[in-house]
């Protein structure tokens, strides 16, 4: 493996000299970094969508889709077929432009992010020291998408919903950064990989921050299924009084591409919540139990599945929220819990109870 | 104050919703009821009101005997009759309309009919393909009729000692 990328790195310098070699290098490296990022997630956003239907199936006592290929598994290939042959019909008063841009805008954030994402020690595309804050930006650019195609669209339905998705967004967005303030303290970095590391230590799961930050942990959860407008705070598409909110007027591939930055931000919610609660690569066994206790990208895989499970279950079981109720629980519990929790952590951080018992454990490093 | 304070806790522990959590993931193992449509069929009731058919005497004589009586009581006005003397004496019809985009599958002609001639089948899986096609006319009736007889008279014994 090792000696491949070295040939790789020295034909690349070979062709284009020492100078230019050094920037092709490190071009080449990015690109099959993005390579090696987007084709697992985007075929993990595929068959998100059909492992969807099937859990909701399940929940409700039916056997979801099954028809398509052996117990179905070639229905999200049918589906993207069907939607990329589709038509795409752009409406009469629409601002044609823009129209086009929305999509765009929506899906680049939520592939985007993922450029910071460890999935472990090394395994990141861009190191950036500041990871946590980059998350942060581009995840709520993602909703300049929505209030743009709603805008554009021309239509009362697209447009409510917009501004719904926009009012929804900044109100859960403060909730969501203060969960990240949170885990920022405790991790003392804005190094994704450098918090992760900070949950590592002697007593696995124990060692992560979901016990001591369990309010953000909640919060962080419950904020991240508003912000990608997921049930039960799907308002913005809310089908039985605006029809399919802001993406009414999109068809075929249009209306797929919003389909997957809404699944790919699902995964990045998925993803940050492992990486910041339940110690992301890290086994949630004592580091002497040998295999079991290693580190390993594996380790990410199943908290990352068990947080995409819990969206899917929170969909089957919970009716959609009333507007003036998702913006009750926005503004006034989750902002005063994660102020008050802020506080609270801070307390357990000061330096007679962090190097004390239950709190050495996090703190104490 | 302390049921305040209990209402407070439990919904900062967000005991209700894992509850409810608990509940639907408890059904995600349950046994699944999916029928799987055109190779699996739920049993159906011998007074199961489908397509309609117009009957026939052993002897090939039509049942109707233009009567009026179904399309009188037809509560969506989807059934047409015209009649003649024939020359035998007997009354007939000479049309026999039913719109089944009108039908409601209420049963009421047959329940109408004194002759049994006008029945609902089992039948449920027909369609039309274009405007018209389900307009079904005298021809057509007889023909589902003659072609599912057997069965419809099965039916009829079968629910006779209920009525």
């Amino acid at each position: 493996m090792t000696q491949w990328i070295g040939a790789a790195q020295d034909m690349l310098q070979g062709w284009f000299g020492p100078v230019w070699g050094t920037h092709a290098w490190s071009l080449a490296k990015s690109l099959a970094g993005i390579v090696a990022v987007l084709v697992p997630l985007l075929l993990t956003v595929l068959y998100y969508q059909l492992v969807e239907r099937w859990v909701i199936g399940w929940i409700q006592v039916r056997k979801g889709p099954n028809r398509v290929g052996w117990k179905g598994v070639m229905q999200p290939i049918a589906d993207a077929i069907k939607l990329l042959m589709k038509e795409r019909i752009v409406p009469t008063g629409a601002s044609k432009g823009l129209f086009f841009l929305a999509p765009i805008i929506a899906v680049a954030p939520a592939l985007g992010v993922w450029a910071v994402v460890p999935f472990a020690p090394g395994w990141v595309i861009a190191d950036v020291d500041a990871g946590l804050l980059v998350v942060l930006a581009l995840s709520s650019m993602g909703v300049y998408g929505i209030i743009i195609a709603g805008w554009a669209s021309n239509s009362k339905y697209a447009f409510l919903g917009a501004m719904r998705s926009a009012a929804q967004v900044v109100a859960y967005e403060i909730a969501m950064g203060f969960a990240l303030v949170g885990a920022i303290m405790a991790g003392q970095s804005l190094n994704l990989t450098e918090i992760v590391m900070r949950q590592d230590g002697r007593y696995g799961f124990l060692e992560w921050f979901w016990l001591p930050l369990l309010p953000f942990f909640v919060v962080y959860f419950i904020a991240g299924l508003a912000e990608t407008n997921r049930h039960p705070f799907d308002v913005a598409e809310g089908e039985s009084e605006l029809v399919a909110g802001f993406h009414v007027e999109y068809s075929g591939m249009t209306f797929a591409v919003f389909f997957l930055a809404e699944y790919a931000n699902m995964i990045l919610v998925s993803t940050v919540a492992s990486l910041l609660f339940l110690g992301g690569w890290l086994s949630p066994f004592p580091a002497a139990w040998g295999l079991l206790g290693a580190p390993g990208i594996g380790w990410l895989a199943v908290k990352i599945a068990f947080f995409m499970f819990l969206f899917l279950w929170v969909r089957a079981s919970f009716p959609r929220y009333r507007y003036d109720q998702i913006m009750r629980l926005g503004w006034k519990v989750f902002i005063p819990v994660t102020l008050v929790w802020i506080a609270v952590t801070g307390v357990m951080m000061l330096e007679p109870l962090a190097s004390t018992a239950p709190f050495s454990i996090w703190f104490g490093k | 104050m302390w049921n305040r304070a209990r209402d407070i806790l439990s919904s900062l522990l967000l005991t209700e919703l894992l509850k409810g959590l608990a509940l639907t993931g408890r059904f995600m193992f349950a046994r699944k009821v999916t029928v799987f449509f055109p190779e699996e069929k739920t049993p159906q009731s011998a007074r199961f009101r489908g397509l309609h058919a117009l009957r026939r005497y052993p002897n090939g004589e039509e049942r109707c005997i233009a009567c009026k009586l179904c399309e009188a009581v037809c509560p969506a006005l989807a059934i047409t009759i015209e009649s003649e003397l024939r020359q035998d004496g007997t009354r007939r019809t000479t049309r026999y309309d039913i719109d089944l985009t009108k039908c409601i599958f209420c049963g009421f002609c047959e329940e109408s009919c004194p002759v049994d001639s006008i029945v609902e089948t089992r039948i449920l899986e027909y369609h039309g393909e274009a405007r018209g096609d389900l307009y079904y006319t005298k021809p057509v009736l007889l023909a589902i009729g003659d072609r599912y007889e057997a069965q419809i008279a099965a039916d009829r014994a079968e629910d006779a000692r209920y009525r």
